[in-house]
């Protein structure tokens, strides 16, 4: 008998990985940064924030897809992990500039007098010039990269464990999640929050200190950044939904009571699982934002949230590389349709323009696949696998909590 | 024997309907019990008092040597306390197979960490495949509990309350829907477990109840109507009356 490792019981893994490294690789051999250059340095960075936008549909899939929390609030730890390098990224790109443009003064600046000038340089835009306390860290990169991981975690912490101690579930929780992100956002828009209101923080593809480096360079840097990332948020949460943990959160999403009976604290497991994926979202903002280069409030507004849980829809949820599938998909498609890629179609009374009628797309896009093809685009990966029995129908459902498995959606990766 | 769990003067009323109504009851360790009761006289209430699903209006539930109150504790901690139950529906996780069923039950540590960190080995792969073959369903491990037929999941349900190990057995209803043979050996398999630990179980099924061999209690309108064996029970004139009259 062979042994049996985690990545041999879990074939899927492996694929995934294998085709993720081909298309990292291809990227980079016909980027114009390290490459031919037939692909545009602007589209080396559509690419690379469509890895982060897989990655956190990976963490939508735990959340949703295998425990049954329908969050739909994902998105503001996605934008918290945003700001929270945009700080770093914007204090210290201003910090050289000024630091240059006063260094040519007859009297040398003092070190106040600097972080003062990027006082007024930054929050000039709403008005202000002092720094608000939340930019107390944000002088030193490594603390400033330890608020990535924990503002959006604690945020999942304190939220999940006030919504799931209360036994909120269904479509409450996912009111709440709206509501918290709804929130956030409004929060952000006002000028005195301390994060430049709806400018929000830009100029964010600038990497302090390496202005020589050109972007086609620096994009490429970020999409093998973000593909890591994808690669090791992918491994993670295969390890974490595989095995006894898997199946106690597939339990708590078929019938969560059950669970509670065998002796298994199912709110510390929804806590556990809503603070994990709340992380690696974050980490997945901070690397799509400066690929971005601008970040605002209304990227966390609730309809952000809400496009997250389609793309885990649309791709199939309950199984991770359908997540990462309809989210790369999806996401692609519709940068395809508003930036004017698809040519319009002339009805002769009528024009369909994309950039207005692609939403319209999606929605009945959506629609159809949840009625027709709950399985998802993940599905079309059973038709080539291996065949399965045919189950007797003798329930409609795995269970009989509002987020169960339905029998249509088919068996998931384990 | 000494007293595992001790109810006394609980009350419970859902919507001014008393559901339970000033009820004391004790059992023991080791001992075997079965209830038995018209329709609505509380049975299941009874068993989701104690293991924490329904909160009594008032009265007391005390467990084990140390005395917990069973009332401030919350499911989880209950079942982890050594209270196990099989729900009169079968509820297993369909989605799953059944060794995945029966690993998830298995008495191992239950926090989220403990979990996360668990691996699979040779004694609890040994544990699982001796319940499966007391449950006879050595051959069915590998598939969806939800292939399984009616009488099929019983069994699986019942081997997860095995695996649990618990002192505690509260059983609703364990020979609905299997045929006599397989009667016989759940009569059998609670009979071993009442050797060693506290099995309650809820029976309609007067031959069934006969089979098991032990003291009876008759609930009726939320509280005790009588108790003893089964012969003193069902020559009661007030049981006859409410019951088995009928």
């Amino acid at each position: 008998m062979t042994r049996k490792t985690f990545l041999t019981e879990n074939r899927s893994i492996f694929w995934f990985l294998l085709a993720l490294a081909v298309f990292t690789l291809v990227v980079t051999v016909l980027s114009t940064g390290a490459g031919t250059g037939a692909i545009s340095t602007s589209f080396v960075k559509t690419l690379g924030r469509t890895l982060c936008l897989m990655l956190v549909a990976v963490a939508m899939d735990v959340v949703w897809g295998y425990t049954g929390i329908l969050s739909l609030g994902h998105m503001a730890f996605f934008g918290l992990g945003g700001y929270m390098i945009g700080m770093w990224l914007m204090y210290a790109r201003t910090e050289i500039i000024v630091a240059e443009s006063l260094a040519a003064a007859a009297i040398p600046p003092t070190p106040q007098e600097i972080h003062d000038a990027v006082g007024t340089q930054i929050f000039g835009v709403v008005g202000a010039s002092e720094f608000p306390a939340i930019w107390f860290f944000a002088s030193s990169f490594w603390a400033q990269m330890a608020l990535v991981v924990l503002v959006p975690g604690i945020l999942a912490l304190v939220f999940g464990w006030l919504a799931f101690r209360s036994r909120v579930t269904g479509v409450y929780l996912s009111i709440l999640t709206q509501a918290m992100t709804l929130a956030l956002s409004l929060y952000l828009f006002q000028n005195d929050s301390g994060l430049r209101g709806n400018n929000g923080l830009s100029g964010l593809q600038n990497l302090p200190g390496l202005d020589a480096v050109p972007q086609s360079l620096v994009s490429i840097w970020f999409f093998w950044g973000s593909a890591a990332a994808l690669a090791a948020g992918y491994l993670l949460f295969a390890w974490v939904v595989s095995g006894k943990m898997g199946s106690v959160i597939r339990g708590i999403r078929d019938n969560e009571s059950r669970v509670r009976f065998l002796g298994y604290h199912v709110e510390s497991y929804k806590l556990f699982v809503f603070t994990l994926t709340g992380i690696v979202a974050g980490i997945a903002g901070a690397l799509y934002y400066p690929q971005a280069g601008i970040i605002n409030p209304n990227e966390i507004a609730p309809i952000a949230s809400i496009y997250l849980a389609v793309w885990v829809a649309i791709g199939g949820r309950g199984r991770l590389y359908g997540a990462a599938i309809g989210a790369g998909v999806v996401s692609l498609l519709s940068s395809w349709f508003t930036s004017g890629g698809a040519p319009d179609i002339p009805l002769g009374f009528y024009t369909i323009q994309w950039t207005d009628w692609w939403l319209v797309l999606l929605g009945v896009s959506f629609v159809a696949v949840t009625l027709l093809a709950p399985k998802g685009i993940g599905g079309l990966f059973d038709l080539m696998g291996r065949t399965h029995p045919v189950m007797p129908a003798r329930v409609g459902g795995y269970g009989p909590d509002k987020g169960a498995r339905r029998k249509s959606e088919g068996e998931e990766e384990k | 024997m000494s007293t595992l769990l001790e109810m006394s003067g609980v009350s419970v009323s859902f919507d001014g309907f008393k559901a339970i109504n000033n009820l004391s009851f004790q059992i023991g360790e080791p001992e075997l019990r079965a209830i038995i009761g018209p329709n609505g006289a509380g049975k299941t209430t009874f068993m989701d008092i104690i293991t924490g699903k329904t909160r009594p209006d008032e009265g007391r539930v005390i467990y084990g040597e140390r005395s917990y109150s069973l009332l401030k504790m919350s499911e989880s901690d209950i079942a982890r306390a050594g209270v196990g139950r099989k729900f009169q529906k079968p509820t297993v996780f369909e989605a799953q197979s059944v060794r995945e069923n029966l690993a998830m039950a298995l008495k191992n540590k239950r926090s989220p960490f403990d979990v996360l960190l668990y691996r699979k080995n040779s004694e609890g792969a040994a544990r699982i495949e001796s319940i499966a073959e007391e449950i006879g369903l050595t051959a069915e491990l590998a598939r969806p509990a939800g292939e399984l037929s009616h009488g099929q999941k019983q069994w699986l349900e019942i081997g997860m309350l095995l695996a649990q190990a618990p002192r505690l057995l509260l059983v609703d209803e364990p020979a609905a829907g299997m045929t006599p043979a397989e009667r016989e050996h759940t009569t059998d398999l609670l009979r071993r477990a009442a050797e060693k630990h506290a099995v309650v179980v809820v029976e309609h099924d007067m031959e069934f109840v006969r089979r098991l061999n032990c003291k009876v209690t008759v609930l009726h309108e939320g509280s005790v109507l009588a108790e003893g064996s089964l012969d003193h029970v069902t020559s009661d004139s007030q049981v006859i009356d409410v019951y088995l009259g009928r």
